[in-house]
């Protein structure tokens, strides 16, 4: 049954002759008289902002679904409406159930109140019944791990545990509907993990989750659908795992192909690159890859006239800039020079060897002629893809769904033995 | 986590139709989020206690006393045969109420302006869980207002029951012209600024230094337009029995009262929607 739906959802803010949205009256006034003597012009240009624009969507009971796209895209704006706090100025949206919100942790937290009474402050802001939280409040404290420290003014909490706590009252709240929006940036990785844990744990229950994140792997990992808001539009729709690579796609530029005309190409008069892109194992071009499956980059190269060997060669890179590793075309075709035609080499990366994350991919053509090594072909950056971990346990994460450092990521052979039983004794 | 129910309410969300009426039903559900927001903020003024209530009573006490020194020895006002500092301070205890309802009415979406932008309620939860806090402060004036007049050996009459009514009348002009101000608040940062002045205006206009029987007969009802001068008349009368207000003294303060209660709240109500997108 539909949770949620959205009918053409529209949000105009007006910009242009204030700024802000409040003003001075010292301000109206000395413009009004400015006006009334014509000393100023009276700006017309006001100008309309459509932060949403004709916003459509349906979400089904029990859906856990994201919303993602850059800053300015219309997502706080989506919440807002969704959760009543700005009416829209378009279109409507029917929602089965009680909205609850996390949009910001610890809202309305007091800072010279205690944590015990933080915790009914908050509650009730939002939306719980006193009742509701007494019959709950132990179990918000245990989570929040503050313990004894309830007592204390919330002044005096180190910020994990402000967050601690606030997280822990939002996440006992028990609506039918509950919208999040980037909360899991705070806190350190355990209580990540447990608030992770805790939206699972509210998502099987048969409760609808709105998860509104920059946290491409935590979207992937917590939501089955996912929407991407691009200028107050949705972008694309569908399965987590594709808005996400085609999200991460367009935000870093390269995707998994290109092509070149021969005019264009890259390249000497003896060799000139054609194309390149990413292929999976059935020859689809494809810019998410999962992790546990072989990733394919597919060279097309014109050799136009004479020249020695030829070393096609790529270079892995991440996001953080680092090197992942170089690899050069060994083949034995490439042990003397080319005939003139066209050649494909595909590089086959093993399953599980790269980390997760975006790689991109710099290509080269060189050749040893006459003693010196030629570059014909050298570009930085050529194709991009998307390595995901659908995080099933099966990869060299298991069932960790944190973020692991590095370039790579291989499966390895772990040999373990229970060596003896023994009880040990310490001094 | 408990099961979901099967008949869930469902909720519509739509362009904003201004509409001047409150939503009764969505208030009366919000009534736990009002007291808590009103103990909130009694909790936060008294939490350093001794301060808290030292400035509840010292605020109308000194006051008190200037009044005393300049308008009762010096000025020489007539205090209705009451000692000056009773007159005063029983003035002062009750027009501190209406000016502190006033004062953070006024203020009242702007201090809650996390909550406004980050969550929904009903929004008039605000205005009316700035009563709390005047309340609270009025009970530890009036304590030692009531000494002061026993100290005096001024008796203190059985209509005292009915100083309840007079002090409903002064919160509910807070409240309204508060609530009116609340919204020119968000919309003009400068008006703060203005309230303090306003306050100290009014005062003189309230009979707080002088009776209101020393109104000239000619402005008298002009004056009684105010509603203060009517309540604070009536809640001397109520414990001191010094002379009653005139019904049309009442009758005009009231429709004052009425009016500004409705009418701020009309006001408030219609531009609460905006609130999320000016702040």
């Amino acid at each position: 049954m539909s949770t949620v739906v959205a009918n053409g959802l529209s949000k105009r803010y007006r910009i242009g002759e204030y700024r802000a949205g409040y003003e001075t009256l010292r301000d109206t006034v000395s413009h009004t008289v400015r006006r009334a003597l014509r000393l100023e012009h009276v700006d017309h240009s006001a100008e309309d902002l459509w932060a949403l624009k004709d916003v459509s969507f349906t979400i089904e009971e029990g859906e856990v679904v994201g919303f993602i796209g850059k800053n300015g895209a219309g997502k706080s704006t989506l919440l807002k409406i969704l959760t009543r706090i700005t009416p829209p100025t378009e279109g409507t949206a029917t929602i089965r159930g009680r909205v609850g919100s996390i949009l910001e942790v610890g809202t309305g937290f007091h800072p010279e109140l205690t944590g015990r009474e933080n915790t009914y402050l908050n509650g009730a802001i939002l939306g719980m019944k006193r009742r509701e939280i007494n019959t709950k409040f132990d179990d918000i404290v245990e989570f929040s791990g503050i313990g004894k420290f309830i007592d204390t003014p919330v002044k005096r909490y180190s910020s994990g545990m402000y967050v601690r706590l606030a997280f822990a009252v939002a996440a006992h709240l028990d609506p039918e509907v509950l919208i999040i929006d980037e909360v899991l940036a705070v806190g350190d990785h355990e209580f990540q993990q447990r608030c992770m844990g805790r939206i699972e744990e509210i998502s099987g229950s048969g409760r609808t989750v709105i998860f509104v994140s920059h946290d491409m792997q935590a979207v992937t990992r917590l939501c089955g659908r996912a929407y991407w808001l691009q200028g107050g539009q949705v972008m694309a729709e569908g399965p987590s795992d594709d808005v996400v690579s085609q999200y991460l796609q367009e935000a870093s530029g390269a995707g998994a192909e290109r092509v070149f005309t021969l005019d264009e190409a890259p390249g000497t008069g003896a060799v000139r690159l054609l194309s390149a892109r990413i292929v999976d194992t059935s020859g689809e071009t494809s810019y998410g890859v999962d992790v546990r499956e072989p990733i394919g980059i597919e060279l097309r190269f014109a050799v136009l006239g004479e020249c020695g060997p030829l070393f096609p060669k790529i270079k892995l890179g991440n996001e953080r800039g680092e090197v992942v590793f170089n690899a050069l075309d060994t083949d034995a075709r490439w042990r003397v020079a080319p005939e003139v035609g066209t050649y494909t080499c595909t590089a086959w990366i093993p399953p599980n060897l790269l980390n997760e994350g975006i790689v991109g991919v710099d290509v080269t053509v060189a050749s040893i002629g006459a003693g010196t090594l030629v570059n014909h072909v050298n570009v930085p950056t050529l194709v991009r893809f998307h390595v995901r971990d659908p995080g099933l346990g099966d990869s060299a994460k298991g069932h960790f769904t944190g973020q692991f450092r590095g370039g790579v990521r291989p499966l390895l052979d772990w040999t373990t033995e229970f060596v003896e039983s023994r009880a040990y004794e310490t001094a | 986590m408990s099961e979901i129910p099967s008949d869930l309410p469902v909720t519509l969300i739509r362009p904003v139709r201004r509409s001047g009426i409150p939503n009764f039903g969505e208030l009366w559900r919000a009534r736990d989020l009002a007291l808590i927001l009103a103990w909130r903020d009694v909790k936060v003024r008294y939490k350093q206690s001794l301060i808290g209530i030292a400035w509840a009573i010292l605020q109308p006490l000194l006051t008190m006393v200037v009044f005393t020194l300049i308008f009762g020895k010096f000025a020489d006002l007539p205090a209705q045969g009451l000692p000056y500092p009773v007159f005063s301070m029983l003035n002062l205890v009750a027009w501190g109420f209406l000016a502190s309802v006033f004062a953070l009415t006024s203020g009242c979406v702007l201090a809650n302006r996390m909550l406004v932008q980050k969550v929904h309620f009903p929004l008039l939860v605000l205005p009316l869980a700035c009563i709390l806090v005047p309340l609270v402060d009025f009970a530890f004036s009036f304590t030692v207002g009531l000494g002061i007049t026993v100290g005096y050996d001024v008796p203190i009459q059985s209509t005292i029951v009915l100083a309840p009514l007079f002090l409903l009348m002064l919160g509910a002009t807070g409240i309204g012209l508060g609530s009116f101000l609340a919204v020119i608040n968000v919309r003009y940062r400068d008006v703060p600024y203005a309230v303090p002045f306003l306050v100290q205006l009014w005062l003189f206009a309230s009979g707080v230094i002088y009776a209101a029987d020393a109104i000239p007969e000619k402005y008298l009802n002009i004056a009684s337009l105010n509603p203060a001068v009517g309540a604070i008349t009536g809640f001397r009368w109520a414990i001191v029995g010094t002379p009653a207000p005139t019904t049309t003294m009442l009758a005009l303060g009231l429709t004052t009262t009425v009016v500004v209660f409705v009418g701020g709240l009309w006001f408030y109500r219609r531009a609460e929607p905006r609130f999320a997108d000016t702040l």
